[in-house]
């Protein structure tokens, strides 16, 4: 009986033995054809919504290696699920690097769960590349030199959104509702930085949600009654529709601000009624996928056919999809200019020297810059107001960096 | 409602667990009854020198396994620990919970504050966050002895929903949703291990320390008496049974437990956040639970095996809808076992036994 | 005082949708002693279906009526088909299958329909009512009335119908009651099957409100426990009643209590709950099941 166990017991070993990886080469993940890139999204959980960030970049990739692929390679996309949860991102992500032998990994998303992995990728000296989330701490390149943004944070919005208050309301009083986690925080942290020491005590009613809450009646009421004239509405699609429909029904009409997150017009605004959602407004940096002025519009053509030819079931009116295309772009754009160098240090020397790249569903105008010093690729934005119809655009392009 | 815990109740394997190596028989033959003696002592050195193989596979495993596979294996044990205490409570004394992902996350957070706000060594803050956690366990369990079965498992799932919302809120000390990043602590005394080396280590001894405790625990006068509380309460109490103080001690012990596991998360994640400690948490704990066995201590390894590993192979199969790949091994898992895997074991050993000695007494 | 009655109002709103699910809860615990954790997704599965029949371009009352009657038949084959093999096994075990429904059930929605949230349209005007300052919309009180008629429904119904009773029965003393010629696993089947029309009601009322998407009904289940708790699991009128509580509580509590505010307001939801279940351990209106030795 015994004996028998310790055979087992070795078979086992050797087995496993022979599962574990051989010695790494010189810069792992890269071969003359291939190149291996890992990423994680949550593909089940609550947070799913996002998922189809991982599988429009991976779609797109798709198409990049039907046409070619980059400098003669493929690539190789590796995306794990790790349902939003920070210590499942964890595995997942050494998983990618210390099993699969990514070269770097890529729009990892998530606040909490990059957080997770920030310390990790540093001292492996893998590259963290345009992480998807919208928080602050991305571009640090003293303290994290390998982890590098994308998009413009939640905290030059909220700026973006004082700054006009400021200039054009006069006594205001300033409503704010806002999803209690990291991103409705870092809005309310940006936007009531941007309104200065003097400034912040114009807010006088801060509501809160949490995303399991069925509706946010209670906190519209709530605000309604303070008397504010100005309402921010740091809230996601679902509860954005609930709130711009609410304060609509009750007869609130503040000067309304609703954050990028939901400005879509399909899934958001058209839902909440063109009445209630006339003359919100927003800042923008990628192009609406819903809004038709840019029906004819040659980069929105291109997505709508990439997204039919290599992304059938994903939804057209998803400005995720967007999104993702965009960030795609950009690492096809950074990759391209590594030539055939794809050391890592090579591959955050060159996403760190992006001049002036347009890509096409940014708006107008709107380019992204990178440096050794800066690492927050987009950092532009735009002001828009809703006619009814369409996102018109108004005033000059903010940018953060002035 | 009672109903409910009756039903549970004769759980066959539970009893056979309890009486620690008496071959499972659902039919209660005499038969078995008088081959215990002998099955048992033969049981007892089996058992034991499984054991010590498995004991010597696990410390063997670092020289074989890479870091990444050590990892995962640190996190099954970590589940484990959390799943043998919630097995203590759920599956020994009939107390079903829900919620027990919060002491989880009080311990992590119990480890994390106290390394990040008062640079308290890592290793004290363990068997603290045992304590700050057997004492909020024991005043849950006051309270939550007037709930029975369907009620205490929704009270506590309450806890389970509360926990990430008060986590947010005491910002100062919490972080809040920023949660607080740790540093993984490397091997002392300069041994020459790599940090998952070392956690591996760390864990592995931990997790033998709770199991060695758990299993005395469990098979003396007190696991006769916690179990005797879930299958005939009143009965037990005219026994002389202190059913409250028991009741209450055994939620205590069990979120000691689960609170020591959330500590060694907190310690190999590095990082501890509230969106780690959702409400699946605690329902991915009860899977475990009743995957691997309910009121079994080896049960708890396999539920740990289970979720730790599974969701990752229906990741694999299909990226799609990885939950539903998820969701249908649930489900087959339970038809095939029906009473977790420790019990599916338990129950085919039995037969194998019983297979045995009836070829022999027919000559 | 405005803002109370407007708090007031629109927590009876919100609590309305919790009661709606909770009686759904309530349903299947009462005909099979099981609580059914995947409640909440087959409602919101169930929504999906009526959307897809509308797209088709049927009346909305068509729809309406089919998608129950549809829900009906999936609740009665999910019994037969995923429930019964575990029908025997602890109740643990029924609890994991139950889990395992709502991930399939999740995940299947977000693949077939996306996460994208759809707008659902409400069979009740669109305008809000006004009366003084106060303001409520007019599906708001529908969904109240319509779940106080399914109330009613199941009143009658497990009252002074042959089947109702016989359906109680086979819950209560399965072993009796086939003794007497009652066919007890069809009557577990019926269960399943009127909680998930019930379910399908509860969903079609809800999307107007909160949208449909694949977790819609995710927070709302979490509120539909704590109101079926707080009312009794055994009382269908209590988890309704149950519900109207939570909702008003709740905004009271965020809009009144400072320090608490909107960050705390479901954890003090929660904590009153556990007050009322240890003075009251069978709910506000539960039974207290007497058990012999």
């Amino acid at each position: 009986m015994t004996r028998r166990l310790v055979t087992l017991a070795l078979i086992l070993g050797l087995g496993l033995a022979l599962v574990a990886p051989v010695s790494a080469q010189e810069t792992p993940g890269v071969t003359k054809t291939e190149i291996k890139i890992g990423n994680t999204n949550p593909y089940s959980g609550p947070a799913s919504a996002y998922g189809t960030i991982g599988k429009a970049i991976a779609a797109y990739l798709k198409k990049v290696n039907d046409e070619g692929g980059i400098n003669g390679r493929k690539v190789d996309f590796i995306s794990y699920d790790d349902g939003y949860s920070p210590p499942k991102t964890v595995e997942m992500v050494r998983r990618l690097v210390e099993q699969d032998e990514v070269a770097f990994v890529f729009q990892t998303l998530g606040t909490p769960t990059n957080s997770a992995i920030h310390k990790y990728l540093n001292g492996k000296k893998v590259p963290h590349l345009f992480v998807a989330t919208g928080a602050t701490k991305w571009g640090n390149p003293k303290s994290f030199p390998w982890t590098m943004g994308w998009q413009p944070t939640y905290q030059t919005e909220g700026k973006i959104y004082a700054a006009y208050v400021l200039k054009n309301v006069k006594n205001a009083k300033i409503g704010i509702l806002y999803q209690n986690d990291d991103y409705g925080k870092d809005y309310v942290k940006g936007f009531e930085d941007g309104l200065g020491a003097a400034g912040r005590k114009l807010v006088v009613s801060r509501q809160s949600y949490e995303v399991t809450d069925p509706t946010v009646d209670s906190q519209i009421v709530n605000l309604k009654n303070s008397g504010a004239n100005v309402f921010f509405n740091v809230t996601i699609p679902k509860f954005a529709v609930q709130a711009i429909k609410k304060a609509h029904d009750i007869g609130w009409k503040p000067l309304h601000l609703l954050n990028n997150v939901s400005a879509s017009v399909d899934v958001v605004l058209k839902p909440a009624g063109i009445e209630a959602s006339k003359d919100l407004i927003t800042a923008l940096y990628l192009k609406d996928p819903t809004d038709p002025q840019w029906k004819n519009d040659q980069g929105m053509k291109d997505w709508l056919a990439f997204m039919q030819k290599y992304y059938p079931e994903g939804n057209t009116k998803d400005a995720f999809n967007v999104y993702a295309y965009t960030v795609g772009q950009g690492l096809v754009h950074v990759l391209k200019q590594c030539g055939n160098d794809l050391s890592r240090a090579n591959v955050m020397k060159q996403a760190a020297s992006i001049k002036d790249l347009s890509l096409p569903l940014l708006l107008p105008g709107i380019k992204v810059n990178t440096s050794p010093t800066d690492f927050y690729p987009i950092e532009q934005e735009q002001l828009a107001k809703f006619d009814g119809e369409r996102w018109v655009l108004f005033g000059e392009i903010y940018d953060a960096r002035r | 409602m009672d109903r409910q815990i009756t039903r549970q109740g004769p759980v066959p394997g539970a009893d056979a667990a309890t009486r620690d190596g008496a071959p499972l028989d659902p039919t209660g033959s005499a038969r078995a009854a008088a081959g215990i003696a002998t099955t048992r002592a033969r049981g007892d050195a089996s058992r034991l020198a499984a054991l010590l193989v498995l004991v010597a596979v696990a410390c063997a495993l670092p020289l074989v396994l890479s870091n990444f596979r050590l990892f995962q294996f640190t996190q099954v044990f970590i589940y484990a620990i959390a799943l043998l205490g919630l097995n203590i409570l759920t599956g020994y004394n009939g107390q079903i919970s829900l919620g027990h992902g919060a002491f989880y996350a009080v311990g992590a957070y119990t480890t994390a504050i106290m390394i990040d706000q008062w640079n308290v060594d890592y290793g004290w803050t363990i068997p603290v966050a045992g304590l700050v956690c057997f004492v909020a366990g024991f005043l849950f369990g006051i309270p939550a002895l007037r709930l029975e079965g369907l009620y205490l498992a929704l009270a506590t799932f309450a806890l389970a929903l509360a926990v990430p919302q008060i986590l947010k809120y005491f910002e100062h000390w919490t972080g809040g949703s920023q949660g607080i990043v740790l540093s993984k602590p490397d091997a002392p005394w300069s041994l020459p291990l790599s940090a998952d080396q070392w956690l591996y280590f760390l864990t592995l001894a931990v997790l033998l320390l709770l199991f060695g405790l758990g299993w005395n625990l469990l098979r003396g006068r007190t696991g006769r008496a916690i179990v005797a509380i879930r299958d005939h309460p009143i009965a037990a109490e005219a026994m002389g049974i202190n059913k409250a103080l028991y009741k209450s001690l055994t939620f205590g012990v069990s979120a000691a437990y689960v609170g020591v596991a959330g500590a060694l998360s907190a310690l190999v994640i590095a990082f501890v956040a509230p969106d780690a400690f959702n409400v699946f948490l605690s329902i991915t704990f009860l899977v475990g639970i009743v995957i691997g066995g309910l009121a079994s201590v080896s049960g708890a390894l396999w539920g740990a095996l289970f979720i730790q590993f599974v969701p990752n192979w229906a990741q694999d199969i299909s990226k799609a809808a990885p939950w539903a790949i998820y969701g249908v091994f649930l489900i087959l898992f339970m038809y095939v076992m029906p009473r977790g895997i420790a019990g599916s074991l338990r129950l085919g050993w039995a037969r194998l036994a019983r297979a045995r000695r009836g070829t022999r007494s027919e000559r | 005082m405005e803002t109370f009655i407007q708090q007031v109002v629109s927590g009876l709103a919100t609590g309305g949708i919790y009661g709606s699910v909770a009686l759904a809860l309530v349903m299947i615990y009462q005909a099979t002693d099981v609580v059914n954790f995947a409640q909440g997704e087959m409602a919101m599965f169930s929504t999906y279906l009526a959307w897809t029949l509308l797209q088709a371009g049927l009346p909305y009352w068509a729809a309406f009526f089919l998608t129950v009657a549809i829900s009906f038949a999936g609740g009665l084959l999910i019994e037969r088909v995923i429930v019964r093999p575990v029908e025997q096994a602890p109740v643990l075990t029924i609890v994991i299958v139950c889990i395992g429904l709502l991930v399939i059930l999740n995940s299947v929605a977000g693949w077939i329909y996306s996460y994208i949230q759809k707008p659902f349209p409400s069979p009740f005007p669109q305008t809000p009512i006004h009366a003084g300052a106060i303001v409520f919309g007019a599906h708001d009180i529908g969904v109240i009335a319509v779940t106080l008629v399914v109330l009613a429904f199941l009143y009658v119904f497990f009252r002074y119908t042959t089947l109702g009773l016989a359906m109680r029965a086979a819950a209560q003393n399965p072993i009796s009651s086939r003794l007497v010629g009652i066919r007890v696993g069809w009557m577990l089947a019926l269960g399943w099957a009127l909680a998930a029309a019930i379910g399908a009601v509860a969903g079609m009322m809800v999307a107007p409100i909160v949208f449909l998407d694949p977790t819609m009904m995710s927070g709302i289940l979490i509120y539909a426990f704590a109101s079926a708790t707080l009312g009794g699991f055994t009382s269908p009128g209590g988890a309704v009643l149950g519900g109207l509580l939570v909702g008003v509580t709740e905004n009271l509590v965020g809009t009144y209590v400072p320090f608490i505010g909107t960050e705390l307001k479901l954890t003090v939801a929660l904590a009153m709950i556990l007050v009322v279940l240890v003075v009251k351990p069978s709910g506000l209106f539960g039974r207290v099941v007497v058990r012999r030795v």
